[in-house]
């Protein structure tokens, strides 16, 4: 039965994306309406003007270019032309570096915030006003204090990402539930250990959801900052290329933005999994 | 007689006039025999050997008819010979040459990837900086006020700026005042006004009420010529259009959406857009004022005071290759060297439409105008005053300036013609010229006079 349930969403997005490809190419074929032109002047023009090429271009386009791409993804042209790997690679290494100095803030800070309700209550104004703020408001203030361009974007990608992670260690922590404090409290089970025997566990899942929700964040940011501070990166690759008015290249780099993301979020997910418990 | 002349001729003619006769002062034979030795056959080494071993000579023979007298009986040769048996010319030059050797030999330049930026670009794939013993890597930058940002927290040393920017800089002008300097202009003219295709009726700027203009930056020509064009035109530009600031790539795909009805952009943006199809040329900056400056090569003071030297390699570096760059025979050349994606980005036939001159108007014409996009480095103070007068026009700095000393703290003439000057170029004397901006004459010397005479501007 769930085999054949699988198999037969499988087909619909198959058939999804085959429509979604077929409406794409047809929406984007060549109109060729164009006025007669002096060939000199022609010469001089692009295509979109000469053929009557749509801007946009299809998927067959995209779909050479992408294969030109994964043919040679780390070639180094210099400063400000790299492979699509180098510049995943980049925005991934960014990624990590800002989420891992999240996680070991919000984790501990967290803990703290859920065993002390006096502390929960003290600083929750400040996490609600700073947690929905952009990253792109971020950027300027972190430019400007930081003065190194590298460094603002982690730094950026460490404040949008620690929030979801502080809030729901906070939450997970202080929703253990009472019995089993209480049991471990009569077995003078000490604070510490209390911690980390009983409390950890119990809100573990709710603290991989955090993080699960805090690396789709990162990701979401990272091509926001690297669009703006440049040099490597996914996020500047969508911008050198968008400067060239490639919208080829640029649908290549949201495909790979979209692909590596839900890579991310599924590592998240398996440790998820790993965690959880029945009740 | 001079550094440069060579201290072993004994022909040299001892009176005022041109030793060989072709030229009609001592001054002018001096400057084209510079020119001549500017020639890169010629070994940087060879140079200064020639400078030491003039300055020994003239320091034991002060007297040139004594020179002449002691060279005629030993002959130039021998006398060289004779001069570097008791006196160490090769370790001289080499102190000599060693005392200008950079400080820092890895430095970052950033750019804005367009035409203008083509001698800071070129300048590596052609290896202008190598030639000055420099490893330079030129990173492309997202916008005018992240290469701002970048320059001032010196990831960067230098950079490419509009020609504004660095005085908006060191007086403080949308950034912290931080003294900024101009060694040397990027390029001249090269800019213009592109409008959508269906304002192909609409070319009297008269009839352009209520359209929406974009320009890259605040402090920028392009904002400057666009509303002296505006005004001149009887339109106000504060109140009867709207001006945004839009970065350059954008303005493309804004004037395809119908967001704007056209800009005043720097060049390949606006051969870009008639590339697509979408615009037209309406009037190269060219027309409203030949032989503008538009974005300059910047510094901040502080670089040229912790690294003199360097500063001084990158500058002449980049003098070298605006020369290069001035020449038309080389402009194919440099547009298929700054169109990869790692410089310019874009397609070659468009870079190259842009700086030989021969272009698609957007109309279904093609024109030739050799002059619409040039370099020439020298850094007029003159260009400086003129901006603050529009600074000043148009509100940007309220209250009193003083023009000249902000333009001589900023545009730094009397630094870059010395280096020209040893470069065997031929610089201007004066830092001051007068031009005229669309038939107005302007006078430097009269600043606040040339912003009274305007009718429109914002009232303070």
């Amino acid at each position: 039965m769930t085999s054949s349930l699988r198999l037969r969403a499988g087909l619909l997005s198959i058939a999804l994306l085959a429509a979604f490809l077929g409406i794409w190419h047809l929406a984007t074929r060549s109109t060729a309406t164009v006025a007669a032109m002096n060939p000199e002047y022609a010469k001089l023009m692009g295509l979109t003007a000469t053929q009557g090429k749509s801007a946009m271009p299809g998927p067959l386009d995209v779909g050479a270019k992408l294969w030109e791409h994964l043919r040679r993804p780390f070639y180094d042209n210099g400063p400000n032309d790299k492979g699509l790997g180098i510049q995943l690679g980049y925005s991934i290494a960014r990624v990590g570096t800002g989420y891992l100095l999240a996680v070991l803030v919000a984790i501990p800070l967290g803990f703290l915030i859920g065993m002390s309700p006096l502390l929960s209550k003290a600083l929750d104004p400040f996490i609600q006003v700073l947690k929905p703020i952009s990253p792109l408001a971020w950027m300027p203030l972190a430019l400007y204090t930081i003065k190194d361009s590298s460094i603002s974007a982690i730094f950026v990608i460490f404040i949008c990402s620690v929030w979801p992670m502080l809030l729901n260690t906070a939450f997970g922590v202080a929703s253990v539930r009472k019995e089993w404090i209480n049991v471990a409290r009569t077995l003078e089970v000490g604070t510490i250990r209390r911690a980390f025997t009983v409390i950890l566990p119990a809100a573990a899942p709710t603290i991989l959801t955090g993080m699960r929700i805090s690396i789709g964040i990162a990701w979401l940011v990272i091509v926001a900052a690297e669009m703006l501070v440049g040099g490597t990166g996914i996020g500047y690759f969508v911008w050198n290329e968008w400067n060239n008015l490639s919208i080829t290249n640029v649908i290549i780099a949201i495909l790979l933005i979209g692909l590596v993301g839900m890579l991310l979020d599924q590592i998240l997910a398996r440790f998820t999994r790993m965690v959880t418990f029945p009740e | 007689m001079s550094t440069f002349d060579d201290p072993f001729d004994a022909d040299r003619s001892l009176r005022a006039a041109c030793v060989c006769g072709q030229h009609r002062s001592a001054a002018e034979h001096e400057q084209s025999a510079l020119a001549l030795r500017c020639e890169p056959a010629e070994s940087e080494d060879k140079r200064y050997e020639g400078v030491v071993a003039s300055a020994v000579m003239r320091a034991m023979f002060p007297q040139d008819a004594a020179r002449r007298a002691f060279l005629k009986s030993v002959g130039a040769s021998t006398a060289l010979v004779a001069l570097s048996q008791f006196f160490p010319l090769k370790t001289a030059t080499e102190v000599f040459a060693g005392a200008s050797a950079p400080e820092k030999k890895d430095l970052k330049v950033g750019f804005i990837p367009i035409t203008c930026a083509t001698p800071i670009i070129m300048a590596a794939p052609l290896g202008f900086y190598a030639k000055h013993g420099l490893n330079v890597e030129v990173v492309k930058t997202a916008g005018w006020a992240v290469i701002r940002d970048k320059t001032i927290n010196k990831e960067y040393d230098a950079a490419h700026m509009l020609a504004p920017m660095p005085i908006a800089i060191s007086l403080g002008l949308g950034a912290n005042a931080i003294p900024f300097t101009v060694p040397a202009i990027e390029n001249i003219n090269g800019q213009g006004i592109v409008l959508a295709v269906k304002h192909k009726d609409k070319r009297e700027p008269k009839d352009w009420k209520g359209l929406k203009f974009a320009i890259p930056f605040d402090y920028s020509m392009h904002n400057y010529l666009l509303r002296y064009y505006l005004a001149e035109n009887g339109l106000d530009p504060d109140t009867d259009v709207q001006l945004r600031s839009v970065p350059p790539p954008e303005m493309v795909a804004n004037l395809r959406a119908d967001n704007i009805d056209g800009f005043l952009a720097p060049d390949n943006i606006c051969q870009r857009a008639i590339y697509d199809g979408v615009g037209f040329m309406h009037l190269l900056s060219k027309e409203i004022w030949d032989g503008h400056p538009c974005c300059s090569f910047a510094a901040s003071r502080e670089f040229i005071t912790t690294a003199p030297n360097s500063f001084a390699a990158l500058t002449r570096a980049i003098v070298d290759a605006t020369a290069y760059a001035s020449k038309a025979e080389n402009r194919k050349q440099i547009a298929e060297a700054i169109a990869p994606a790692n410089y310019i980005n874009a397609p070659v036939t468009v870079l190259e439409q842009v700086l030989t001159g021969t272009y698609a108007d957007g109309l279904g014409g093609v024109k030739t105008d050799e002059k619409r996009v040039d370099f020439d480095p020298f850094p007029w103070q003159s260009f400086a005053v003129w901006m603050l007068t529009q600074m000043k026009r148009w509100g940007q700095i309220k209250g009193d300036v003083d023009y000249k000393a902000v333009a001589e703290q900023v545009y730094l003439a009397t630094d870059t013609r010395k280096l020209m000057t040893e470069m065997g170029l031929t610089p201007p004397s004066s830092a001051y010229k007068s031009f005229a901006v669309m038939g107005k004459t302007f006078d430097p010397e009269k600043p606040d006079d040339y912003v009274a005479s305007f009718k429109i501007r914002k009232q303070s």
